[in-house]
């Protein structure tokens, strides 16, 4: 189990996180849904080391109890947790098989990586057949699913997702929020961060809101979808005005916990 | 009968062995919203790139108000009115959003000094990017970036405006704020290709899309005519989605 409470990052005088709580188990996928700049990606970023938090702050990070804020990024992925990062950060002059393998270079992936391999295989079944194919020949759904495969084969407990969705088109989109439920199946924990709230919330079980930097509400997928204040929000149910640059304010979504 | 604003007569564009673009014709009407979907990787921005001038066709023409413009260079097509924006974004990170689009006015405009200010800072709020006229554009999210983008090409006082997955990563709310910024846009007489897999802001915003696979052109016509074609689901939208 995930747990972060008490999170407060800032970008010099800019707050990007304020006091987040949250939580994600085994076999859970959590929704983070927001605005743009509401502090997503940062929170991610936190998670996996490449932020710190605030100074002078109660921060705490835990996996299983363990305190991941005094560990540098490579041992919180040691650890057990994985970022796929928004933009994916793959190494494009790699073939597939070499940026999988790659995700298996730590310690606790080591031992388990032709299983790992195969469950990679398994849930994109069009990898096996693009193992020697370099990265930088790939469209952007299959270089999608490089990322989320290395980042597999560290063995997770927790994988972590950066809109991975962005840039998709549909019918790929509708295969990778297929291949999320088999990865819960596999005993990972996900933490998904994604503007496709619909689909997000079709496949998760929780989900967090996040406004400029601070969690404004919480429930089971089930409940956040049929809240009108979520809809009116998050779900585009309406044509409401939203100030172009989103920010956060009049945003609604408040009293939706 | 009047000209088109653009016609792209049997382009092909090929690197190495993959064949990007290939035998792709159509025609623009001026005051058009025209999207161009397919999958990822079936050349839908090398056709963007191909009308900026970014990349030289291999073979085929493209005219632009009736004249040719395959042969020029970028910046020349960026004169005769041909705006756009980046999938991937490239601003200039180490200048202010002000100073990315006031480097937008002089290529075309050429506006100096105050005026230049007043409309750079019109622009930005006009893409919603007022009160952050004064941070360098390597500070701005991901979004945001993309906005400035729009703002810099709109600067150009373009005729034809490529978007190349503009609205992608914006949520459904800000999406709603997108769509009306687009069809306001068309409304002071731009037309515009859009190059989007956000099927909400396809289904609201184009009169017509023009569906790629494997660089050839499988379907063009009316939104919600090639949206229900057999090969088009197949081969873009998938069945759960259509």
């Amino acid at each position: 189990m995930l747990e972060v409470s008490g999170l407060s990052v800032a970008y010099g005088k800019h707050a990007a996180l304020s006091g987040v709580a949250l939580r994600v188990g085994v076999e859970e996928i959590v929704a983070i849904l927001g605005a743009n700049g509401a502090g997503k990606t940062t929170l991610l970023k936190a998670i996996a080391g490449l932020v710190r938090p605030r100074s002078h702050t109660h921060a705490q990070v835990r996996l299983d109890g363990r305190d991941l804020l005094a560990l540098e990024p490579f041992q919180i992925v040691e650890a057990g947790i994985a970022l796929v990062p928004e933009g994916r950060g793959i190494f494009a002059d790699l073939t597939v098989k070499e940026n999988l393998a790659l995700g298996a270079f730590a310690r606790r992936a080591r031992p388990h990586e032709e299983n790992n391999l195969a469950l990679v295989l398994e849930l994109f079944p069009l990898l096996r057949e693009r193992l020697a194919q370099l990265v930088s020949t790939m469209s952007g759904g299959e270089r999608q699913m490089v990322a989320i495969g290395r980042a597999l084969m560290s063995a997770p407990d927790i994988l972590l997702l950066d809109e991975p969705s962005l840039g998709l088109a549909p019918r790929v989109c509708g295969e990778l929020f297929r291949a999320l439920p088999r990865i819960r199946a596999a005993g990972v924990g996900i933490l998904l961060v994604e503007q496709n709230t619909k689909q997000s919330l079709n496949i998760a079980d929780r989900g967090y809101l996040i406004e400029t930097g601070r969690i404004v509400g919480e429930g089971t997928a089930l409940a956040l979808k049929t809240d009108p204040a979520v809809q009116r929000a998050y779900l585009g149910a309406a044509e409401v005005h939203v100030p172009f640059p989103p920010a956060g304010e009049g945003a609604g979504g408040e009293g939706a916990g | 009968m009047t000209m088109p604003l653009l016609e792209v007569a049997a382009v092909r564009k090929a690197f190495g062995g993959l064949v990007a673009v290939d035998d792709l014709a159509f025609a623009v009407e001026r005051g058009e919203i025209l999207g161009l979907i397919g999958p990822n990787g079936s050349g839908k921005t090398t056709m963007l790139n191909l009308i900026s001038g970014a990349l030289r066709c291999d073979a085929g023409g493209i005219r632009f108000k009736g004249r040719p413009i395959t042969a020029l260079a970028p910046h020349r097509i960026a004169r005769l009115g041909i705006g756009r924006t980046f999938q991937l974004v490239r601003v200039l990170n180490a200048m202010t959003c002000r100073e990315n689009v006031i480097a937008g006015l002089a290529f075309r405009s050429a506006l100096w000094g105050a005026p230049a200010e007043w409309r750079a800072s019109a622009l930005l709020a006009q893409v919603g990017l007022d009160g952050k006229a004064h941070l360098t554009a390597g500070e701005l999210t991901y979004i945001d970036q993309k906005r400035l983008e729009l703002a810099r090409a709109l600067a150009l006082a373009p005729d034809l405006l490529l978007l190349d997955e503009w609205l992608a990563g914006l949520n459904p709310s800000e999406l709603h704020a997108g769509i009306a910024l687009v069809r306001a846009l068309r409304k002071d007489g731009l037309t515009i290709i859009m190059v989007e897999h956000v099927m909400d802001a396809i289904r609201s915003l184009c009169d017509r899309c023009i569906v790629m696979n494997a660089g050839r052109k499988i379907a063009d016509g009316a939104v919600a005519t090639v949206l229900a074609e057999r090969e088009v689901v197949h081969a873009y939208l998938g069945e759960a989605d259509a």
